[in-house]
């Protein structure tokens, strides 16, 4: 693992994604697999076929080509604008979370609603995107307790970020939001809808819209997508 | 050719090697939680360790052969019958069309594995056969599944003596990135101690238990989640150890001691509820090395394979037999 720092940044999280492109695009024999967490990218190899040593001096060697903390961002990234019904019975705890970001529910909407967002890393569950930064009013505490489970398409809120949910899931973030998007989908070609770098929207809609968004049944959500000029 | 499921327990699903480069979208591994077992049910049936096998959690079920087939048994050791005749466990053995194999709990151990000679054949999804439940990949095996069964033209009547791995016992771990969060009183008294595995189990991860108090790191909250992997050995906020299995999330902020050697997970993972466990830290010499002679191991399972004789007094069809056959008169 090749930690970039140990609290999440942007410039951290930017150069841990292009630092594991950097590690795939090497080809690397006796790499199995590489990802990128939020500020670290990691690299499972084979220790029979690639020693330690070996690997070591292959990253170290890519590490100083160049300060990986200005890098860009990866290419072909998208923004998806995801529909979103705040608060309500689908929603619970979005009255608590916009208290405790000092705010009224009207302008917590406003906000979270025309936040952009990136997807900073996918995990914990497939295909369940970390996103952030929100503003600094949103950095709120986790919950002490866990809620028990959350559906799928829920997006909760903690530490100025949103995350997701890509399966029915307990947690200590507050749920904030209903979506009808499937960030995995088993069944489909492109099982994984989002990347590393994507920025998403959630624009607010109403419970009746979201309602007519399920009856499409597609897993999209009603979400739009479009290419991010690079 | 498919086994008919007429009766299953509640946690068998369907699972090979796993599932390599998700990793980076947040879907684990999954495959089988002894690696182990599938091998030694590749090796018993002569083919390959790709196959996928049945895994049966606890215990088995009644399976309907509907054509000859060809099975093999690993893993924890279960009570298992064809027809009512007793058969026996780390052994390939052939069923006829229309009998039914049935499998009971588990004597020893977890997971026990029902291999068929040709595979389990259900469509690969993302590059594997295995369910990965809590990813909502595949399924749970239920009454009236179909289990398809690939071709296959080898033999039976093989066993093979299993390494003793059902009953908990020491694992060897490395030392990982986070170790050093926990001062060395705390990772001596982590290799002192005596474990428990707790009744929180699952193919996630598992619960170990001790005596007296947890083991804690410095900034045991505010770590960043990273990247987590079976075999990593995870501390939550009681101070309680998680071993993480082949359905474990693929990203943590638990601070994590050491991670368990791929050569010990299978022993880890068939560790029963209240089996003693106990860690020991080997250096990353010994590690590579223990891990190669594991893979080699991995590889000359099918030469330890040997015909399963038969004792005369377990064969209830005895004077069926024709016991006696070519003879030919010593005058003529």
């Amino acid at each position: 693992m090749v930690s970039f720092a140990d609290t999440m940044a942007e410039s951290s999280n930017r150069a841990a994604l292009a630092f594991r492109n950097a590690i795939d695009l090497l080809g690397c024999d006796g790499v199995i697999e590489t990802s990128a967490s939020l500020a670290s990218a990691y690299i499972r190899f084979d220790p029979v076929a690639l020693s330690h040593v070996e690997i070591h001096r292959q990253v170290e060697q890519i590490l100083r080509e160049k300060n990986w903390y200005q890098e860009p961002l990866p290419a072909g990234r998208r923004l998806w604008r995801v529909p979103t019904v705040y608060g309500g019975k689908l929603a619970p705890q979005f009255d608590e979370a916009a208290a405790a970001a000092g705010l009224s529910p009207s302008e917590a909407i406003k906000r979270l609603g025309e936040s952009r967002v990136r997807v900073l890393t996918i995990g914990f569950a497939p295909g369940q995107p970390y996103l952030g930064p929100l503003g600094p009013e949103f950095d709120i505490p986790r919950l002490k307790e866990l809620t028990p489970m959350l559906p799928e398409g829920a997006l909760v809120l903690a530490i100025s970020q949103f995350v997701l949910f890509s399966r029915p899931t307990p947690t200590g973030w507050r749920h904030v939001g209903q979506t009808a998007f499937r960030c995995f989908r088993p069944e489909a070609e492109q099982s994984f809808a989002l990347r590393p770098g994507d920025e998403m929207e959630f624009p607010p809609i109403s419970r009746a819209e979201l309602d007519n968004i399920r009856e499409t049944n597609d897993g999209s959500g009603g979400a739009t997508c479009e290419e991010i000029p690079s | 050719m498919s086994l008919l499921v007429h009766q299953i327990g509640p946690a068998c699903t369907i699972q090979d090697r796993g599932r390599t480069g998700y990793l980076d979208q947040g879907l684990s591994r999954s495959g089988a939680a002894d690696q182990l077992a599938l091998h030694e049910g590749a090796a018993l049936l002569g083919q390959n360790p790709e196959c996928a096998a049945l895994e049966m959690a606890g215990m088995g079920g009644t399976f309907e052969a509907t054509q000859q087939a060809s099975i093999a048994l690993t893993g924890a050791p279960m009570q298992a019958s064809i027809d009512g005749a007793p058969v026996v466990w780390n052994a390939s053995h052939s069923m006829e069309a229309g009998q039914k194999l049935t499998i009971g709990v588990a004597k020893q151990g977890n997971y026990g594995y029902l291999n068929v000679g040709g595979g389990i054949d259900v469509p690969l999804i993302l590059g594997s056969r295995s369910a990965h439940l809590t990813a909502n990949v595949g399924r749970a095996v239920q009454v009236g599944d179909r289990l398809p069964v690939g071709p296959y033209s080898g033999s039976t009547g093989m066993k093979l003596r299993p390494d003793d791995r059902f009953s908990g016992g020491n694992l060897r771990v490395l030392a990982s990135f986070q170790t050093p969060l926990f001062d060395a009183e705390t990772l001596d008294r982590f290799t002192d101690t005596a474990f428990r595995r707790g009744a929180r189990a699952n193919r996630m991860g598992m619960q170990l238990e001790s005596d007296g108090e947890g083991f804690a790191a410095k900034g045991q909250l505010n770590i960043l989640s990273e990247v987590i992997t079976p075999g990593d050995i995870q501390m939550t906020g009681t101070g309680n150890p998680f071993i993480l299995l082949p359905e474990c999330q693929t990203t943590g902020g638990y601070p994590r001691i050491a991670t368990v050697l791929p050569c010990d997970l299978s022993r880890a993972a068939q560790t029963p509820s209240g089996g003693q466990i106990q860690f020991t830290f080997v250096s990353m010499d010994e590690a590579i090395t223990l891990h190669s002679t594991y893979l080699s191991d991995l590889t000359r399972l099918r030469a330890r394979v040997e015909p399963l004789v038969r004792d005369p007094h377990d064969i209830a069809d005895l004077l069926s037999y024709q016991l006696i056959s070519g003879m030919i008169s010593a005058t003529e």
